[in-house]
């Protein structure tokens, strides 16, 4: 029974390793998917600004991936600490 | 067209679904370790893989300062494949310093000197800051002999990359300092730029992952932590111990100088883990969607056929999208260098406006 019990322990490692990249993966997408559909909105009502949108787009969208992949790296790191 | 494409793809599956035909058992010692060939791919090494051909390498001088004292640098070749040489080897399997040069002492026990050698990783490094070192030099000769006249083909995109980051995040963000801290800036972003680069091209210049080392990324964050704080202004250094907040939140339990002394640290590390996890992440994916088809092959030969043609197809979209991110990295990287620097240069005059 206490074997069983702590072989469960240990295989919450990975589960508790995937789903919190799974939740990472999830909230990328989110924000990500925020800002491109305000994006869109503003080239939208002009589109002349196009160029200047798209720039901003892109650097806010690696800041909030960078976020993102902290998480990964924690989880990738439970996995081998 | 579209009816031409979809022949194509069924030729190119039909022809590899037919070397499986000729060869349906899967040949024995042919397992493959996917963790291993990964760590082995994105990690660092005492040599330097040929193109085209996986055992040959470039062996790489390995300095080292043994237990004694005393310095010894050989040919990385001396030590491969298990071969001791001098009471020096490369750990194997079982020991703690799997993959690294460790001096065997007498009793069997092993000791890791301090290591100095010439790696994979040190190699690409010097390869990137020749590459980066030529382009400017040159494009300052030819300024030099040239004057006003703008630069054509090669040079000239270089120059419109300087601009780009120069007059688009250097020069708003700093104003007047702009100049001071403009070299910097400017090498920074070059190196992470060619760097990224470097590091997807698969061939022997190129191979090595430089950017997906942490210990690399977190020397770039610690120079940009030592521009911020050693050229700091007062104000700023006063900013973060007494910070113009209410009284209760600074005098018996200092709360908020503690959060912005935490705040000084964390914006290092997170330059740090930002530009390693997106290009360690970009290169891991490439090399598991690869390692895909050798898995599937191991089951069977004809998902391993079918599995290669989706798979390549990802690999190269995925390469394409790390050509991207190489270049928005070494942007993100820089444009916050930079803000960090102009938030540390900030002289306060509005406030000493209000005391007069």
């Amino acid at each position: 029974m206490l074997a069983m019990i702590l072989a469960a322990i240990d295989g919450m490692l990975g589960i508790g390793a995937c789903v919190g990249a799974g939740l990472a993966a999830i909230a990328a997408g989110l924000g990500i998917g925020k800002i491109g559909a305000s994006a869109m909105e503003a080239i939208a009502r002009q589109p002349e600004s196009t160029g200047d949108i798209r720039s901003n787009m892109i650097v806010i969208a690696a800041l909030v991936e960078g976020v993102a992949l902290f998480a990964v790296i924690v989880c990738v790191l439970s996995l081998f600490l | 067209m579209k009816r031409l494409i979809i022949y194509i793809s069924i030729l190119l599956i039909a022809a590899l679904m037919a070397i499986g035909y000729v060869r349906t058992e899967v040949p024995e010692g042919s397992k493959v370790n996917p963790t291993e060939i990964i760590f082995e791919h994105l990690g660092d090494a005492y040599g330097w893989e040929l193109p085209f051909n996986h055992d040959l390498r470039i062996p790489l001088p390995i300095i080292i300062r043994a237990e004694d004292g005393s310095w010894h640098c050989f040919s990385s070749s001396r030590v491969a494949h298990g071969a001791v040489y001098d009471r020096f080897a490369i750990g194997g399997e079982g020991s703690a310093y799997k993959g690294k040069v460790v001096e065997l002492r007498a009793d069997g026990t092993e000791y890791r000197p301090f290591d100095f050698s010439i790696t994979k990783n040190v190699a690409a490094l010097i390869v990137t800051v020749i590459i980066v070192s030529w382009i400017f030099l040159s494009l300052a000769r030819y300024y030099r002999r040239n004057g006003m006249k703008a630069p054509r083909k090669f040079k000239g995109a270089v120059e419109a990359l300087v601009d780009f980051i120069y007059l688009g995040i250097v020069k708003p963000m700093l104003k007047e300092k702009a100049s001071k801290f403009a070299p910097y800036l400017m090498t920074v972003f070059m190196f992470v730029f060619v760097a990224n680069l470097l590091g997807l091209v698969v061939i022997f210049p190129g191979g090595a992952n430089l950017t997906g080392n942490i210990a690399i990324t977190m020397v770039l964050a610690l120079f940009t932590f030592f521009m911020t704080n050693v050229f700091g202004t007062k104000h700023y250094w006063k900013d973060i111990f007494w910070p113009d907040v209410p009284l209760w939140l600074k005098f018996p339990i200092p709360i908020m100088p503690v959060i912005e002394v935490f705040g000084v640290f964390t914006k290092p590390a997170a330059l740090t883990v930002r530009l390693f996890a997106n290009m360690m992440g970009g290169h891991m994916i490439v090399i598991v969607l690869t390692l895909l088809i050798f898995i599937f092959a191991a089951m069977n030969i004809w998902v391993g056929a079918a599995t290669s043609v989706v798979s390549i197809l990802f690999s190269v979209f995925m390469l394409l999208i790390d050509v991207l991110v190489s270049f928005i990295q070494a942007f993100v990287f820089t444009m916050l260098s930079t803000l960090f620097i102009s938030l540390a240069q900030e002289g306060g005059h509005h406030e000493e406006a209000i005391k007069e």
